[in-house]
């Protein structure tokens, strides 16, 4: 019971913190401290907009790759593939979710960059280059290598949870399908797939949670610059890399008050992103129950 | 109809070309693993050799040197992390299996799932305010608070389904000998759900000893041998962090090394609590 106090108490006291902490900066700039992009520390000016771009549209680069790869890999490994090659694929992509954030940054620093800066972003620039997300000076690191290393971080999340739900769609859904004389592959796209959607749906917003909130892969790989700009190779900031970079340098006081205020939003957003990943799961949970 | 008819070539294509497209994403997000795993082990074996794992970082230019203080630092601050998770989250979880029905348990179990959500960088900023700011200094134990409130939520959540899975029978034939309620719970229930537990144990420890971020403004990092929680503390992953935004190729090396003790023992503690998973349900 003392425990189980002491545990509400450290959550509880987690918000309180942050919110005592950020409140000179919540009082020097109100609200405006969310769309304003000032960042100098010289002047004591802060906003967070840059951030809040850069860590929404890397995380919205990752859920659209991870969820397509995720979701089609997990639809062949509860549906298609035989037991010797699901079971060895499914154990390798649970190892990947694994795999610590600071080694996914080195291989993405390392490996990754170099390798779209060389090849990839070239092609991207050659044949997409009119629209204004593809074009512009290449880098390596910036929004599309964030996007990317983060895509392959959060994949096993969608991946694992999605085979679950596909798993747990009862047999009898299947049996009626084909007994009407569709394929296997219609059967699972247009029967099975929509069955468990609430669930799926439910998974890929957990899994842009662990995205929203992912720092140190994202830090070596996203540039680390307070710009917002169209082109995906564009450097920009997260609001959690700004926190790991800048948080030892800060020094006055009203400075780390911002760093906490960014810490802040991020935890309002992901209390609202991982609350509607429970309300979409749980109604799925609701509606499945037998009439 | 005539029983027998064929399948219209058109959809007998899709089919096969949907099989193979999705068959390609499974063997390219496993793939992807494998050519992770292949660079760390091909790049970080170079680096590692008996002065990697026994001598201090030395300074910039010189090359040599290892990343002993930081293995120590993990161990002690995991350590540290470990001991104060496992009372809190195991009771936590026992609360909520043995008497977790209304409104409290139920608020409870928000808490953790909030908890289980939370960027790791929030709940390093916890413990900077709560234990680096009063004292002025960083320390290795601010570290392992972090480290603690992160295990928490997946320690509480194991723990409450493996004793949960402990059937009510268990419990009552131990009222039904006499032992008090606490006592049955106790010396029963516990070690009946012991594997489970350890299982969540096991996972835990791994989280928090992949974890980088919530390190940069709790433990710090240093350069000496530091076994005293309450100074700033060397740590294997932020030294490979360190390494490798820094422009010295003998550090990116020793990055390298350092991933590669790192993923080993991420994945040990992975297979390990497998394996205590499946000994446990086969001993059930």
């Amino acid at each position: 019971m003392a425990a189980t106090l002491l545990f509400v108490a450290i959550v509880v006291g987690l918000f309180l913190q942050l919110v005592h902490g950020s409140w000179e900066s919540l009082t020097t700039f109100g609200p405006g401290f969310i769309w304003s992009s000032a960042w100098n520390p010289v002047t004591n000016k802060f906003g967070a907009l840059p951030f809040i771009f850069g860590t929404v549209v890397s995380s919205a680069i990752a859920i659209v790759v991870a969820s397509v790869v995720g979701i089609a890999a997990a639809v062949f490994l509860a549906e298609f593939a035989p037991p010797f090659i699901a079971r060895p694929i499914s154990f390798l992509i649970e190892l990947l979710a694994a795999v610590p954030s600071v080694v996914f940054g080195l291989w993405g620093l390392f490996v990754l960059a170099p390798v779209l800066a060389r090849s990839v972003d070239p092609f991207l620039a050659h044949t997409l280059g009119f629209l204004p997300l593809f074009s512009g000076p290449i880098y390596g690191v910036g929004l599309l290598t964030a996007g990317l290393l983060l895509a392959l971080m959060i994949v096993p999340t969608v991946a694992a949870i999605t085979r679950d739900l596909i798993l747990a769609v009862p047999n009898e859904l299947r049996e009626a399908s084909i007994s009407l004389g569709a394929t296997r592959w219609e059967t699972t796209m247009r029967v099975v797939v929509p069955a468990a959607r609430a669930g799926i749906m439910g998974a890929c917003v957990l899994a842009l949670g662990r995205a929203l909130g992912e720092t140190i892969a994202a830090t070596m790989v996203i540039g680390n610059r307070p710009a917002i700009s169209a082109s995906l190779f564009a450097p920009s900031y997260t609001l959690s890399s700004v926190i790991a970079n800048e948080f030892t340098e800060a020094t006055s006081s009203l400075y780390i008050s911002a760093l906490l205020e960014l810490g802040l939003i991020l935890f309002v957003i992901s209390v609202i992103v991982n609350g509607s990943a429970r309300l979409l799961m749980f109604s799925m949970l609701r509606r499945e129950r037998p009439r | 109809m005539i029983a027998g008819a064929r399948l219209e070539p058109g959809r007998r294509y899709r089919g096969l070309a949907g099989v193979l497209v999705t068959g390609f994403c499974s063997a390219l997000a496993a793939g992807l693993l494998i050519v992770l795993l292949g660079y760390v082990i091909a790049q970080g074996w170079t680096a590692i050799n008996p002065s990697f794992l026994t001598q201090l970082p030395r300074p910039v230019g010189v090359t040599g040197g290892g990343v002993a203080n930081g293995i120590v630092g993990s161990v002690i601050i995991v350590g540290i992390a470990t001991l104060m998770a496992m009372p809190i989250g195991i009771l936590t979880g026992l609360y909520l299996a043995v008497y977790g029905r209304g409104f409290a348990a139920e608020f409870i179990r928000f808490l953790a799932e909030v908890l289980s959500g939370l960027p790791s960088i929030a709940i390093g900023l916890f413990a900077y305010t709560l234990f680096v700011q009063p004292f002025g200094h960083f320390s290795g134990f601010s570290a392992a608070f972090a480290f603690t409130v992160l295990m928490l939520p997946l320690m509480v959540r194991t723990s409450e389904e493996a004793i949960r899975g402990v059937p009510i029978a268990v419990r009552e034939g131990a009222l039904a000998l006499g032992l008090p309620d606490y006592g049955g719970v106790l010396h029963v229930v516990l070690p009946a759900a012991r594997p489970l537990i350890v299982t969540g144990l096991l996972l835990a420890i791994a989280r928090v000893t992949g974890e980088t971020a919530p390190l940069l403004f709790t433990a710090f990092g240093s350069q000496f041998w530091e076994a005293n929680p309450g100074a700033p503390m060397a740590e294997l992953s932020l030294q490979i962090f360190t390494y490798a935004i820094s422009p010295y190729d003998d550090w990116h090396r020793q990055a390298w090394g350092g991933a590669l003790l790192l993923i080993a023992a991420v994945l040990v503690l992975n297979i390990g609590a497998r394996l205590a998973l499946s000994r446990g349900s086969k001993r059930r």
